[in-house]
């Protein structure tokens, strides 16, 4: 089964007269971990954009679990995003001011799935992640940054997702607590199953995918670019 | 969502309470001048009811009515008692009760009149005074107490009082040989009368024998019980109140009262002067409902500043609602929120703190302004007021409102 099946996107940002993104083909299978890489400037945060539905793309077909992006209302396409899709950000990926339970509880509102074991799920998720139950009444901006980034894993999988956009989650992190937050997430989605999507510049962190994408080789929009330099 | 929005305005308390502090000063401006409007009016229109015509001395017809009706200021003259003998005795006249004024028990004014007044005076839609306990004077060193009288001073029927001449607080000058006894209390009537202290004709002319000016001249050692007390003729009143037997008659009534020969007499229409006074305070509030209304507008713009000067540092928040799966409509619902339950919220403190300050006021006010304010502002222009405030907050927020939204339709993550 095809979780992503892209066949000739394009996409121009308003007032711009180049395209940022012209891919062929891209295709992901149900379960698997790809890590896209690239750097800034070379197409990522626009082909995750795409993904997400908060962009719709010009030309070419997006099908993201058989469904084509560009053909729902907006309202759908928030609604999509949040039953079928999880996202993880560089930094600042709580609503300060909340608790971790009510940004998971706000995370949840918005999906279709029943809310009754919220709870429960939040609970099994941060245990999953090496973090105590206790930290659900904590306000997320009293956090490290590396237990911030552990519960926007939790995050984006409390609505059991079928796809997981992790954009460059490490980042922000130190040595340390990269790997362990790298072994957390690979670990946690094996258990939950979801195809994931993880955009770094890092080459250190491919060792934890199976497969490896370089951006600008996908993107014929950045290579006519970069073979203009 | 209440709890995101609660949360979000928590977490900038700082300026969030500046804006709803300024919020309710407007409000409390608002509702405040409105209040006291619609209670001044309303207690305006109270005070006489019936009454044809108000006989005085010669003076404005606004001065006669201020210190006549609402006992404020003094007269500048009083009329002769031949005079109100005259004018009762007209075929026209169908009622008439004398007041005489000038001297008062610990700041309350009295009021001398006559067993007519307890008979034929009428106020607010026709209302006849009741007695809540007691009865009229029958003896004349005996006084009936306006309701407040007796409240604010703790007085009982028997008591004994003393008055002053003069009014003040702290007059030297006490009429401490012939104290009056209460035999009566009226019931509340949200007028001057609850100010009232009233008394026999006879019993200010009692306490006055041997005076001039002012001063003791002569002690006169009168007794309570001097038969020669109750023969005591008035020489002049105050003013007096006309009930005719034919409104059509006032006119006529009127003009012969100017013309009066013997002395300079002013005769005006209660309601009529009523009206002329209460035009010359209307401007006054009108202008003031404008200013207030003003300083809403200027406040409900300053909570919109503060929201669109958030958005700013909200910029990651908003993008992370939309990636969470908000619609753009959650994040306009999310600004209107939170301006809507800041508005709510200042009005709620607004109106509290109104009713609790007029708690506060209320007799002092009462004393000192004749104004009767009831505690808990509840006239439909105050509810409009307020559904004003809070309609126009979430209009003006749409302003921070739709930034935001439109900002978020766009690609934000």
């Amino acid at each position: 089964m095809l979780i992503i099946n892209a066949q000739n996107i394009g996409y121009t940002w308003p007032k711009s007269d180049t395209p940022a993104l012209d891919i062929a083909g891209f295709q992901i299978e149900h379960g698997r971990a790809l890590f896209l890489r690239g750097a800034s400037g070379s197409g990522k945060s626009t082909l995750l954009g795409l993904l997400a539905g908060t962009l719709i793309v010009q030309s070419g077909s997006l099908q993201i679990l058989d469904t084509e992006l560009a053909s729902l209302s907006p309202r759908n396409r928030d609604r999509f995003r949040a039953n079928h899709i999880g996202i993880v950000f560089q930094k600042f990926n709580l609503i300060p001011f909340l608790t971790v339970e009510g940004n998971l509880r706000l995370a949840a509102r918005f999906s279709e799935k029943p809310p009754r074991k919220i709870r429960e799920k939040s609970e099994h998720l941060l245990a999953a992640l090496n973090l105590d139950s206790a930290i659900l009444q904590r306000r997320a901006d009293r956090l490290s940054v590396g237990q911030q980034q552990r519960v926007a894993i939790a995050r984006a999988l409390i609505n059991d997702p079928e796809l997981l956009l992790a954009d460059e989650p490490t980042s922000a992190l130190d040595t340390d607590t990269r790997d362990t937050f790298m072994s957390l997430l690979m670990s946690i989605r094996d258990v939950s199953n979801c195809t994931m999507i993880f955009a770094s510049h890092d080459r250190s962190l491919a060792k934890y995918f199976d497969i490896e994408i370089e951006l600008s080789k996908l993107n014929r929009a950045q290579a006519e670019e970069a073979s203009l330099v | 969502m209440f709890e995101v929005a609660w949360s979000s305005l928590w977490s900038r308390r700082g300026s969030v309470l500046l804006t709803a502090a300024s919020l309710t000063i407007s409000m409390i401006i608002v509702i405040g001048v409105e209040h006291v409007r619609a209670q001044a009016e309303s207690s305006f229109v109270r005070t006489v009811s019936e009454v044809d015509l108000l006989v005085g001395a010669r003076t404005s017809q606004i001065n006669l009515l201020l210190y006549s009706v609402f006992r404020i200021g003094n007269a500048t003259n009083n009329i002769r008692w031949q005079s109100y003998e005259d004018i009762s005795a007209r075929p026209d006249v169908s009622w008439s009760i004398p007041l005489s004024l000038g001297d008062s028990h610990r700041s309350y004014r009295v009021l001398g009149t006559n067993s007519q007044y307890f008979e034929y005076f009428r106020y607010g839609d026709a209302e006849e005074l009741r007695f809540a306990e007691g009865e009229p004077f029958s003896h004349v060193l005996h006084a009936v107490l306006g309701s407040e009288v007796a409240n604010s001073l703790g007085y009982d029927l028997r008591q004994e009082i003393v008055l002053s001449h003069g009014i003040g607080n702290t007059s030297f000058v006490n009429h401490e040989n012939l104290p009056f006894i209460v035999s009566g209390i009226l019931a509340p009537t949200g007028t001057p009368v609850d100010r009232t202290i009233h008394v026999s004709l006879q019993g200010i002319e009692a306490i006055h024998l041997g005076w001039q000016n002012g001063v003791q001249v002569a002690a006169l050692g009168l007794e309570r019980e001097d038969p020669r007390l109750a023969e005591l003729q008035p020489n002049q009143i105050t003013a007096m109140l006309v009930g005719l037997e034919t409104p059509m008659a006032v006119f006529g009534l009127q003009r012969a009262i100017n013309n009066y020969p013997l002395e300079p007499l002013t005769a005006i229409l209660p309601a009529v002067a009523l009206g002329e006074l209460w035009q010359i305070i209307g401007t006054l509030e009108g202008l003031l409902s404008i200013i207030s209304i003003l300083v809403l507008t200027a406040s409900l713009l300053g909570l919109s500043t503060m929201l669109l000067s958030s958005l700013r540092e909200r910029s990651r928040e908003l993008a992370l609602y939309r990636a969470v799966g908000a619609r753009p409509f959650f994040i306009l619902w999310i600004i209107e929120l939170e301006a809507l339950s800041l508005t709510v919220i200042s009005i709620g403190m607004s109106y509290l703190i109104v009713a609790v300050g007029f708690a506060i006021t209320q007799s002092w006010l009462s004393e000192n302004f004749a104004l009767v304010i009831e505690v808990w502002p509840s006239t439909p222009r105050i509810w409009l007021y307020m559904g004003g405030a809070i309609v126009a907050s979430a209009v003006i927020s749409l302003i921070p409102a739709s930034v935001a939204y439109s900002r978020s339709l766009g690609h934000v993550l």
